[in-house]
């Protein structure tokens, strides 16, 4: 008995995709260089929410596209069950394309609005073989039951739904082949306030029934203290800290994570903000500043944040910090 | 003028009525909405799309696009030297006399506010140069000191910049110097800050604060996030389905919802410190069922009820109509003593 629970925890803690080193770079031009990710490692344990949080320019759906080879990494290694995927041909890529998928943010520009929802999820039982006929009928009554629609909204098509219904469409279509991973881009941003927590729900049953492990990227931080266990907060395409949400959002230590929590509006007046945590704007990715690329708007800053690019380092319990004065802060 | 405006009142618009009429549809986007603007203050307009929040906005500024008429009610609005207009009646001239001068919008989206072939100095200068006679030198040196005014740094490099050189928040401040640089009483601003991030929307909303500070203008905020609303708010109004159904004071609103819709739209909001237990473990959150009903198919009752913990029968007999409750606020719903 023992034995067996030993064997269950550690498989719990073992991570289901292993994130080393991803950088992702696109031409600009006069051979110039977007550094859209940079040297990004964090690990995703199976069956946990990891969240990417960062703001526009940061990086964070490039990392996740990048992670699944929808764009290709300029270098880096995502070991996904100990395999590395960027290692792997495009016909071998595809076998695992069924093991991850995405949900996107835009839930009115991602269903083809020509087709019937019978099709768009069929589109996804297609690319895994899965026959047609009856049995395909009755697997898309159930994937349309398991994310909360009816089973005769087959036949209607987009246009149809509303938001929250057709991103349970997308949902549903990246369930369909019974994937392990599923990165979701934003999956809520695009809803109204009232259809949002319908959706996060979901995401989190769904979670639990089929043992998801999810990647979610998001820019809203109470989003991600909510649904996710770890939290990796990027800026202008780098890791400024990461760790158990529990940890970064009690003790954040890393000044640009304060400032985004200082920052985001609560829905409390008699907790406004007092002054503004951060200046200035998020610098370009084609000229990024040398050492810490957050020294610019860091109002911690010294004259050594400019030399070096201050190391990820973990100050313990997986909290991880990139800040050269973290110490000093303790 | 037959209406009347209490003293303090620079805005109050009175049972509006926006309709979009076309052969086949009556699409009553702003359907008998009411509220007061005191000088010197910021009301927020809540909702969700298809509120009418928008549409509210556009009707006081006069922006309405076919079919877009409004159909009946006041806006009633006090200009700079004491005299009371109903726009509601005004036409496309008597707009120009007062929009810039008197009342100015903001937008979302500055980059499609913003003419791309102009310099932001120029379009500044133009601005000023609509309303008021003035040289050259004295274009660009008041729109330098506006440029000043909404904390571009280096302004005076800046004034020369087209707007693609510019970031999406430093683009917002370009549209509220615009906005500003005739000094207008009131200010209309739509989501001017939904297209930005969190520490570029924290700048933008600490601007506006100072800003209201220093030249004492009234603002009309119009936005979805609650967040924003307890930022910025002195008083409230939640629209739903082209209806205000719910209307207080800021303080008064957040600490005790006396309308369903507003308690479900704060308790929706994930909040780790409520959703998550001791133990680690979350908490469903809570949802309002359903989706916004399309303004074209509305119940016939409240247009809540159907999605409405909180629904008895007489919901669905006929709309409520906005009623006192609390100290000094409105709610439209039969049970809000009861919330």
């Amino acid at each position: 008995m023992s034995a067996v629970i030993e064997i269950d925890r550690r498989t719990e803690t073992k991570p289901l995709l292993v994130v080393e080193g991803l950088t992702k770079h696109f031409p600009a031009r006069n051979g110039r260089i977007v550094h859209a990710v940079e040297d990004v490692s964090f690990e995703v344990k199976r069956g946990s929410t990891v969240g990417l949080v960062g703001e526009s320019g940061s990086g964070k759906t490039t990392a996740g596209r990048a992670v699944l080879r929808l764009i290709e990494p300029t270098a880096g290694k995502a070991l996904f069950d100990g395999v590395d995927l960027f290692s792997l041909s495009a016909a071998e890529m595809r076998a695992y394309r069924r093991k991850l998928q995405i949900v996107f943010q835009d839930p009115f520009s991602s269903l083809n609005p020509r087709l019937r929802v019978a099709a768009i999820l069929g589109e996804a039982l297609d690319a895994c073989g899965f026959p047609r006929g009856k049995a395909r009928r009755e697997r898309v009554a159930e994937l349309l039951t398991l994310v909360g629609l009816s089973p005769d909204h087959a036949t209607r098509y987009p246009h149809e739904f509303s938001g929250g219904q057709r991103q349970r469409i997308g949902i549903a279509r990246a369930l369909a082949v019974e994937p392990e991973f599923v990165v979701a881009d934003e999956p809520v941003s695009a809803l109204d306030v009232s259809v949002q927590a319908q959706v996060l729900n979901l995401l989190g049953e769904l979670q639990k029934k089929l043992g998801l492990t999810l990647l979610f990227i998001a820019h809203d931080l109470s989003v991600v203290e909510y649904l996710c266990d770890e939290v990796v907060v990027l800026y202008l395409g780098r890791v400024m800290e990461r760790g158990p949400s529990k940890l970064v959002y009690a003790a954040p230590r890393h000044p640009y994570t304060k400032a985004l929590l200082a920052t985001a509006p609560v829905p409390d007046p008699t907790r406004r903000r007092t002054h503004v945590a951060l200046t200035g704007d998020i610098p370009s990715p084609i000229a990024p500043p040398s050492g810490c690329v957050f020294r610019t708007r860091c109002p911690e800053a010294i004259a050594a944040c400019a030399e070096t690019i201050p190391p990820v380092v973990e100050i313990g319990n997986g909290h991880h910090v990139a800040c050269i004065r973290h110490d000093e802060r303790a | 003028m037959s209406e009347t405006l209490a003293a303090d009142t620079i805005l109050s618009v009175r049972d509006l009525k926006t309709w979009f009429v076309t052969r086949r549809v009556i699409a009553k986007a702003v359907d008998g909405v009411t509220f007061d603007l005191k000088r010197g203050e910021t009301l927020a307009v809540v909702g969700e799309s298809g509120s009418g929040k928008s549409v509210t906005s556009l009707s006081v500024m006069g922006l309405l696009s076919r079919p877009g008429r409004i159909e009946g009610g006041n806006i009633l609005f006090r200009d700079r030297a004491g005299k009371v207009h109903d726009l509601a009646t005004f036409g496309p001239a008597d707009f120009r006399k007062i929009r810039g001068r008197e009342i100015a919008m903001i937008f979302q989206e500055p980059m499609t506010s913003l003419n791309p072939l102009y310099t932001v100095g120029d379009q500044i200068g133009e601005m000023i140069a609509l309303h008021e006679k003035v040289s050259r030198e004295e274009k660009r040196k008041r729109a330098l000191e506006m440029l000043k005014h909404v904390e571009i740094p280096d302004a005076a490099s800046r004034l020369d910049d087209y707007p693609h050189q510019m970031s999406g928040g430093m683009r917002q401040r370009v549209m509220i110097a615009m906005a500003l640089a005739c000094n207008p009483s009131l200010l209309i601003a739509d989501e001017p800050t939904t297209a930005l991030d969190v520490t570029i929307q924290a700048q933008i909303l600490d601007l506006l604060r100072r800003l209201q500070q220093q030249f004492g203008m009234s603002i009309l905020f119009i936005t979805h996030n609650l967040g924003v609303v307890a930022e910025i708010a002195h008083n409230v109004v939640v629209m739903y389905a082209g209806r205000v159904v719910e209307q207080a004071p800021v303080n008064d609103l957040f600490a005790h919802q006396r309308h369903p819709y507003t308690k479900g739209l704060l308790a929706c909001t994930p909040n780790a410190g409520r959703d998550i237990d001791a133990t680690g473990e979350r908490r469903a959150l809570y949802s309002i069922p359903g989706s916004v009903p399309p303004i074209t198919a509305l119940p016939p009752g409240c247009a809540f009820e159907p999605r409405c913990d909180f629904a008895i029968p007489p919901c669905k007999a006929a709309p409520p109509p906005l009623m006192p409750a609390g100290s000094d606020g409105f709610s439209r719903c039969i049970r809000s003593a009861e919330l």
